[in-house]
């Protein structure tokens, strides 16, 4: 029931931020509604930590994997409500543009719940398409030519992956149906792939690999990346970055299980070779950057890697970290994304050059981005710390010196890079006029958001470890 | 009776191909719409054929929701949602001439088999060895016309082909997919071409142009 829950609340706000109400109303229905998943979220998480949940015999289905994804989308979903009202509300927007806003914000909510929670593939596969159709207009909302530009880049280049990943479900579906009918579910193909005949497991993998990996943002295929993750309002550039692109990288760690059941087949190169590549050049990249919300879209494409490449790695430690670093990542990116919005409101650029000694003309937003920076290059205490060290010692007991020893270089060029840019930004000289303090609710969107930010890199609440170690065991783990 | 049902798929299959080809190569907006339509239509009669052959009714559905969404909802929308004036350009600047490019599509039609071969040769079936190519070839020539045209309506015309391609190796791998993911997937394709249209109506409204493949106020860095 929960399940169905979790869908209807965002579909019946997204409804009623249409209806011509008072201005305060489309915010605060859809606060209402992201807190409502948020507290589903949360029971169907604690119940699927000791087994799947299932509702309407198997239609929809969470387990321990998807129940970690739901959290995070359901918590960004909720500190980004709260920002928007302020962020959205300050801006010279009619009432029309706003209502539009909530709706679209609302729909982009649901179809990213949808993906860990429907059970049929088909379905999963539509889920994610729409969570790009819905948020494309989210991307180009500002109108400017750079967003609407980024918005065509978006939708063409993530809906051309989306495409491609269809054939490799299509594929599974057709190798799935080979020796009897069997459920085209998750866990219907971990129990049908090991009669799949390789040559069709094999190129649908790699399908839905590239397909999906455009939309994670792997590189070679991360070009459209920067550029929606830097032009959307920064209370989407939160959700974009903080959980969507988990929601695609959510569906190709799901295929993982299916290749260990087939014995025959060793993924790990890819995953390895293609989450090392993306480090590497996303280091390279923050290190030229040249614009503030660039720099966070950089270091998602970084992250995205260092998840796909600790799922290669194998092992629960690895796999442990993986996941982990899935959740300290949506935490501080979206954190990130909220001072960033708050430091472009205050300062009116978006570029790094000319933002400087933030710390005296805007105290707010410049604390908030030294913590987020820390907090997203893996500085300790904070989670991003303890995931990177988790991955990087189930890689040193896998015996992938070389491998290893270059990850961690490239991650360390990237804390230093996007240490050197935030600090020039906050630190160092010159002071510009300040414009007035950020709205309340950004303040308050922020504040939330970072609670899990400090305390998670400290201290794993129980629920949250075993919780972890259930999603780990989805790896197969 | 089989034979000439095969024989029936093939030509509809090569035809298909052309249509594809056609879309890459022609510089019209309007003409590359049409060719769109005549593509989908020919998915759709792959699909008659393949049910009859089969007596599936599941495929006979495939090719109504494909006529119904294909051939009429998403030429209208997008003959209503872009204004006309684009109907009318010709694209005089492209990527690669038109000579190159299908020499490109040539090499392109070539790997499609290089990579559907392995996967027929798994499961033979006799729709399969001439369905899965051709619907691989196409989505590739789909990937060419979004690579080679500048032209907004175009490029969103290079999306819906590889759509068509992947549906056209569909009715044959995959002919008793359940019926609601059918019907899911064949309403995200409107929706597509919904979002790009307005997408293209708000580029029109604000840039002047919808020479797409000529925006690059974002570089990387």
């Amino acid at each position: 029931m929960a399940l169905l829950l979790i869908l209807l609340a965002p579909l019946a706000a997204a409804g009623f931020a249409l209806l011509p109400l008072d201005r305060r109303a489309a915010p605060l229905a859809t606060l209402a509604a992201a807190l409502i998943v948020l507290g589903l979220a949360l029971s169907v998480a604690a119940a699927a930590t000791g087994g799947r949940v299932e509702a309407f015999g198997g239609a929809l289905s969470c387990d321990g994997l998807g129940a970690l994804v739901l959290v995070l989308v359901a918590f960004v979903g909720s500190t980004a409500a709260l920002y928007s009202w302020g962020y959205i509300g300050h801006r010279p927007e009619s009432a029309g543009g706003t209502r539009l806003y909530y709706c679209l914000y609302n729909l982009f909510i649901l179809s990213m719940v949808a993906v860990p929670i429907v059970s049929n593939l088909a379905l999963v596969w539509v889920a994610v398409e729409l969570t790009t159709l819905i948020s494309a207009f989210l991307v180009g909302f500002d109108g400017t030519p750079e967003a609407l530009e980024a918005a065509w880049k978006y939708v063409v280049l993530t809906t051309l992956g989306a495409v491609v990943a269809l054939l490799g479900f299509l594929i599974l579906y057709w190798g799935s149906q080979l020796e009897g009918a069997a459920p085209f579910t998750w866990a219907g193909l971990v129990a049908a792939a090991p009669h799949m005949p390789p040559a069709l497991l094999w190129p649908a993998f790699l399908f839905i690999l590239v397909g999906f990996g455009t939309k994670v943002g792997l590189v070679p295929m991360h070009t459209w990346l920067p550029d929606a993750h830097s032009q959307a309002p920064a209370s989407i550039c939160a959700l974009l970055s903080g959980v969507e692109t988990t929601t695609a990288l959510y569906v190709i760690l799901r295929l993982f299980p299916v290749l260990g059941a087939a014995p025959w087949l060793d993924a790990r190169p890819w995953y390895l070779g293609l989450g090392l590549l993306s480090v590497a050049i996303a280091a390279l990249l923050l290190v030229f950057v040249r614009d503030f919300k660039r720099l966070f879209a950089y270091s998602t494409v970084e992250h995205m890697g260092i998840i796909l490449f600790a799922a290669g790695i194998g092992g629960a430690d690895a796999h442990l970290g993986a996941l982990y670093q899935i959740a300290a990542h949506s935490i501080a990116k979206s954190f990130c994304f909220f001072a960033a919005g708050l430091a472009a409101m205050a300062m009116g650029t978006q570029e790094i050059a000319a933002v400087r000694g933030l710390a005296r003309s805007a105290p707010l937003p410049a604390a908030a981005l030294i913590a987020g920076a820390l907090a997203i290059a893996g500085a300790p205490p904070f989670a991003v710390f303890v995931g990177e060290f988790l991955i990087l010692k189930g890689g040193l007991a896998a015996g992938d010196y070389v491998t290893i020893g270059l990850f961690a270089g490239f991650i360390v060029l990237g804390f230093c890079a996007i240490l050197f840019h935030v600090n020039r930004m906050v630190f160092g000289g010159g002071s510009e006029r300040a414009r007035p303090a950020a709205p309340l609710s950004c303040r308050a969107g922020l504040a939330l958001a970072a609670i899990p930010l400090f305390v998670i890199g400290i201290y794993v609440p129980p629920a949250l470890f075993a919780l972890l170690r259930a999603a780990a065991g989805a790896l197969g783990s | 009776m089989g034979g000439a049902i095969f024989a029936l798929d093939a030509l509809a299959g090569a035809l298909f191909l052309l249509a594809a080809l056609g879309v890459v190569a022609t510089r019209q907006v309007l003409a590359s719409l049409q060719l769109f339509i005549v593509q989908s239509l020919l998915l759709a009669a792959s699909a008659l054929l393949l049910g009859g052959a089969d007596r599936s009714p599941h495929l006979l559905a495939v090719a109504a929701i494909t006529v119904l969404t294909k051939a009429l909802l998403i030429p209208w929308l997008l003959r209503r949602m872009v204004p006309s004036e684009v109907y009318r350009m010709r694209e005089v600047e492209r990527v690669l001439n038109i000579p190159s490019a299908l020499l490109a599509s040539a090499v392109l039609i070539v790997v499609a088999y290089a990579v559907a071969d392995p996967l027929a040769a798994a499961a033979p079936a006799p729709f399969i060895r001439i369905n899965l190519p051709l619907g691989i070839a196409a989505m590739f020539l789909g990937g060419l016309t979004i690579a080679v045209r500048r032209e907004a309506v175009p490029q969103l015309l290079g999306l819906l082909g590889i759509e068509n391609g992947v549906f056209f190796a569909a009715v044959a791998i995959t002919p008793n997919l359940p019926l609601i993911a059918e019907l899911a997937a064949a309403a995200d394709v409107p929706v597509i071409a919904l979002v790009v249209g307005m997408l293209t109506r708000a580029i029109h409204a604000r840039l002047g142009t919808t020479a797409v493949g000529e925006l690059s106020v974002l570089r990387e860095e």
